[in-house]
């Protein structure tokens, strides 16, 4: 029987020819990730186990979910995570200044390459599928285990294949797709598997895009999320200086699947996850009674480039909101200057908006704009469940860059094509 | 006999620990927030060998182990559910903290139902209910994890 992309990828790390549904095996891995709230306890049980990093250049380390440090015990978690990377001279950890928001800054330093395993110990590791990577959030002791030993255990998992078709309006973005399929399959649809990518309408997608798509994998309970390699993914690892030797991994014509969905983009429409599920979506024309109080467009989900350019493309020449507080984060530091050279921010700043340093902030109720009892956001963030973004009687309503900013100039929720016209 | 604390369906990990707590490096101390944003009484009340049940895909959200470690240092001596999300599964089993996977059979607990775990003959017993479930043992190496006390331990053996 052949084998899916996620099996491949799997068996060749665990050396063996073919890997069944349900395996439990251990596997080699090429690169562990950990950042400012689960390196320190990843490093705790790391010392427990008394040997050496498995490989300073394999280890990632990013100060982002608390940082630039927003107290005290912020800061003590970070200065952990530094001295431990300078003491093993971890060559990938990031300071401030450089550091962005760890899984939109991996792609762009070139740590990712197709077939590659990358575990991380945040939950939206999996957005590296992508780039045809196979890459899964695991916990921090999973983690200090992998800095120790190069591996770690998985079991193989069944896969859903969704099949891409059409022509993607220009309005519609990965966000709207995933919240699409999220909405579809439910929050556990994808429990233990696979969300494999295939079809017409994958060229259709941005790289930005599929990396959006990805990260949401594990809102839909999935453990991870893949794309096939095509020439925009070439094109990206080329740009971002990969230069190592890699294989674009892709299934066998007789890979089983638990099941097949079918999405069609020419009938898509901009949707909103309501709160407190992101299965929970309607479509985004329909939440005109929805007064809302803040915006955030940023995050992991969606905090590159591209979302940057999307958000100013709707609020230039425009004004938020009085209504409403607007908070634009650029993911990293280059999407930030780029953003700036571009004219970005200055749309922004004119429009009424605030422009953060990089953060993750806001979207896990951290800081940088955290909501009061009551109060409404829509974000591009990745969760809407309850008291995530603040006051446990907040609500956060998950949407698309266009979608996002569209509703912070009308201060309800809004489908883009209403303001774009 | 436990007593049961019962939760519905996708319990996540920002109402097991919220974000905002995160910055606390002292589990015992965070695990004075333990589901405090879906049940106030949980952190106060709980007392050790009182066990936990809930519905589908439990510890969804993010892959934080603050989450299982809050519930163990609680002195919760097993969860129990129809399903948990991945993270969290491996997590718990990492940490030692016993999760039994019993599908719809969970349906059969309530708040109410004073409950037996036998975690070594993996049997769950409703005393008031004269109900008894099977559950499956743990597969593979992943059952020595559990023996070990954790995957911490499990390497440190592998080791020696």
């Amino acid at each position: 029987m052949g084998m899916t992309r996620t099996q491949k990828i799997i068996a060749k790390h665990a050396g063996k020819d073919y890997v069944e549904v349900g395996q439990l095996l251990v596997s080699q891995v090429d690169l562990t990730l950990a950042n400012d709230i689960t390196g320190p306890p990843a490093i705790d049980e790391f010392d427990k186990i008394g040997r050496p990093v498995f490989d300073k250049n394999k280890i990632v380390l990013v100060p982002d979910h608390f940082s630039p440090c927003k107290d005290i015990k912020s800061a003590e978690l970070c200065k952990h995570m530094r001295d431990f990377a300078r003491k093993h001279q971890i060559k990938n950890y990031f300071e401030v200044g450089h550091m962005g928001i760890e899984h939109a800054l991996l792609p762009d330093k070139g740590l990712i390459a197709p077939g590659e395993i990358i575990i991380g110990a945040d939950s939206h590791t999996c957005t590296y599928g992508a780039l045809n990577a196979f890459s899964t959030g695991v916990g921090q002791t999973d983690l200090g285990a992998a800095m120790a030993t190069g591996s770690t255990w998985f079991k193989v998992p069944a896969a859903i294949k969704v099949i891409l078709t059409g022509k993607k309006p220009s309005y519609i973005q990965g966000k709207d797709i995933i919240l699409t399929i999220i909405g579809q399959i439910g929050v556990d649809g994808a429990l233990y598997q696979s969300l494999e990518y295939f079809g017409d309408g994958v060229s259709e997608l941005t790289i930005s895009d599929r990396l959006t798509i990805c990260n949401m994998a594990i809102e839909a309970g999935g453990k991870n999320g893949i794309f096939p390699v095509d020439e925009k993914t070439i094109a990206f690892l080329k740009e971002r200086g990969v230069t190592r030797p890699w294989t674009a991994v892709e299934a066998d014509e007789d890979a089983q699947y638990a099941q097949t969905i079918t999405i069609d983009l020419s009938k898509l429409v901009p949707v909103v996850a309501y709160p407190h599920l992101p299965e929970n979506t309607h479509p985004a024309a329909e939440g005109k009674d929805i007064a809302i109080d803040q915006v955030v467009i940023g995050s992991c989900t969606n905090g590159r480039l591209e979302d940057i350019a999307q958000a100013a493309s709707i609020l230039k020449g425009k004004k938020v909101n009085p209504h409403v507080r607007c908070i634009i984060i650029p993911a990293t530091q280059e999407v930030y200057q780029k953003a700036m050279h571009l004219g970005y921010i200055d749309a922004f700043i004119e429009a009424g908006a605030v422009v953060s340093t990089p953060t993750c902030g806001p979207c896990l109720g951290g800081y940088m704009g955290i909501l009061a009892h009551g109060e409404r956001c829509v974000s591009t963030t990745n969760r809407n469940f309850r008291g995530r973004m603040g006051h446990p009687d907040s609500e956060v309503y998950l949407a698309s860059p266009y979608t996002a900013a569209a509703s912070a100039v009308t201060g309800y929720i809004t489908d883009p094509r209403e303001v774009m016209k | 006999m436990s007593k049961v604390w019962r939760y519905g369906n996708h319990v996540d990990t920002d109402v097991i620990i919220p974000a905002r707590y995160l910055n606390i490096a002292d589990f015992k101390e965070l695990s004075e927030h333990a589901m405090e944003d879906i049940d106030a009484t949980f952190a106060s009340n709980v007392k050790p060998g009182d066990i936990m049940v809930a519905g589908r895909n439990f510890g969804c959200g993010s892959s934080r182990e603050h989450a299982p470690i809050v519930i163990q240092q609680k002195g919760i001596k097993c969860i129990i559910a129809e399903s948990f999300a991945r993270i969290f599964y491996r997590n718990a089993i990492n940490i030692g903290l016993p999760v039994l996977e019993i599908g719809e059979e969970a349906k059969k607990i309530e708040a109410t139902d004073n409950v037996e775990v036998d975690l070594h003959k993996g049997e769950i017993k409703i005393v008031n209910k004269g109900i008894t479930i099977k559950t499956h043992p743990l597969p593979g190496f992943v059952q020595q994890i559990a023996d070990a006390g954790g995957l911490i331990n499990y390497i440190k053996e592998q080791k020696q």
